[in-house]
């Protein structure tokens, strides 16, 4: 990785003070596009992770066409949701190691936007990567392609609210040795209305009936994480750092 | 106002009016459960439908209300810890959330024993079961995120986050579930008993929930003084109190 990850944040820095709190998101958001770009390995690897599962259906369930097409909604929404699972446990792993979670809580800057930074990168790598690839595996499944530009849109809804979600499980237990199970437990209560609104969207398209309402659901559930969740993410930062 | 609040952050004052009030309490919330459950099981009279195997609702729904009413106890303590950083709240919301996981628990094994004779499953994907399923995941949640922390004035915190994010989530998840199972499932099982409850089969019930609604308090109480206990072994004020009294 060739930017520097620590001298990052220098609280009395008057350069760094001197930016507005677009400039500190910005800055955060651009730090970890970099990250991502410096190791793509972290944006792949979720989506070789959801080809598999996905390809585990067909196998478990049998590969009777119509069977797969039918189940392929809720496929499609329960792995997207695993995978999304999988990368919110490492989300904050790093930062926290490492210490620079430490500089950001000292930043002049609320923690919520300077984490915001990070997770809207995070989700750019992630979730709008697996909404835009989704089509491919869906129509493996045999999805009818009516129904592909819904699921692309309930993905790419319904994954901000997920990894916003996902974010706050990472916050809260980044500081637990294995904390990984625990996440898992503490955060996929959390994700049953995203689940239900982003399969119904995506079995209404199938069946050409109302979506609009469904991904209106999805988008409101994603604006409503966005708008409360932030504050959830920066206090369980908080909690951690003093664990 | 203020200085009622500021007592009831202070655990030997709590220790004190706890221990009062348990003592009240406890004979108190044991004579309603008996009351409660002969009148429910003995006195009311049988379903023309069910017969006697609808008596579990004197179990069943008491237990579903408390561990719901639970949940928003766990949270509001944990609100009120977050935001005042009053200790109390801390022990509150600690010892609440295993009772109410507890009450939870006996709601779903409670409605499964009554479904296998009235259904002819233990297990159906309904909304509200389904429901019930998830808080108590919920539950389950906030009590593993405190026992994985070892700072527990750090788990406290936690948890208090937790249960938050997810009491504003709870009824986007009581709503969503409804809607996914009226989309999904045929309505093939329908609620057996009539829409209207007869009074003499209603006051038992009444009194049954409100019984539970001091089993409840009781348990947090005595959860809350077990905790205190543990965390205070050292203090001289306990000694104090339970050598004296």
């Amino acid at each position: 990785m060739s930017y520097s990850k620590t001298s990052i944040w220098q609280p009395m820095s008057s350069e760094v003070a001197s930016l507005s709190i677009w400039g500190a998101f910005a800055r955060q958001f651009m730090r970890h596009c970099k990250s991502l770009v410096g190791s793509p390995a972290d944006a792949i690897n979720p989506l070789l992770f959801f080809f598999m599962v996905v390809t585990l259906f067909p196998l478990g369930l049998g590969p009777d066409p119509q069977r797969l097409a039918g189940m392929a909604p809720g496929i499609l929404w329960v792995v997207a949701l695993l995978s999304s699972l999988m990368v919110s446990a490492k989300l904050f792993a790093s930062d926290y190691e490492d210490g620079s979670l430490e500089q950001l809580a000292m930043a002049p800057y609320p923690l919520a936007v300077l984490v915001m930074g990070e997770v809207a990168a995070h989700w750019i790598a992630t979730g709008v990567l697996l909404a835009l690839v989704s089509p491919v595996f869906a129509t493996m499944l045999g999805l009818s392609s009516a129904a592909l530009p819904t699921l692309v849109a309930s993905l790419m809804l319904g994954t901000l609210s997920l990894t916003l979600i996902g974010a706050v499980g990472s916050a809260l237990t980044v500081s637990i040795r294995r904390g990984g199970l625990l996440l898992s437990l503490l955060i996929i209560p959390l994700n049953v209305p995203v689940l239900i609104f982003g399969t119904t969207a995506v079995s209404e398209a199938v069946i050409d009936g109302n979506t609009v309402s469904w991904l209106a659901l999805l988008g409101g559930l994603a604006l409503g994480s966005l708008a409360l969740l932030p504050l959830a993410i920066g206090a369980a930062l908080r909690v951690s750092l003093d664990n | 106002m203020w200085t009622i609040i500021h007592k009831m952050g202070s655990p030997p004052w709590f220790f004190r009016i706890s221990g009062v009030l348990v003592r009240w309490l406890l004979p108190i919330t044991v004579m309603l459960l008996v009351c409660g459950a002969l009148w429910g099981l003995l006195v009311a009279p049988p379903d023309f439908r069910q017969g006697n195997s609808y008596r579990i609702i004197y179990i069943h729904v008491p237990s579903a209300v408390v561990a719901l009413a639970g949940y928003y106890v766990m949270a509001f303590a944990g609100a009120v810890s977050l935001i005042w950083r009053i200790k109390m709240a801390d022990v509150t919301m600690r010892a609440a959330a295993p009772v109410g996981a507890v009450l939870t628990a006996i709601a779903l094994v409670t409605g499964a024993i009554w479904g296998k004779p009235t259904w002819g499953t233990w297990w159906v994907w309904d909304a509200r079961i389904t429901s019930m399923l998830i808080l108590l995941f919920l539950y389950l949640g906030v009590v593993a995120l405190f026992e994985a922390y070892e700072n527990k004035t750090a788990a406290a915190r936690a948890c208090a986050v937790l249960s938050l994010v997810g009491t504003v989530n709870i009824p986007i998840i009581y709503k969503s579930v409804d809607w996914w199972y009226s989309l999904h499932q045929p309505a093939s099982i329908k609620f057996t008993g009539e829409s209207a409850i007869d009074a003499s089969m209603l006051y038992p019930l009444l009194l049954m929930i409100v019984a539970f609604y001091c089993l409840f308090a009781v348990a947090v109480l005595l959860n809350m003084r077990a905790e205190l206990t543990w965390q205070h072994r050292e203090s001289g004020w306990l000694r104090q109190i339970v050598s004296g009294a």
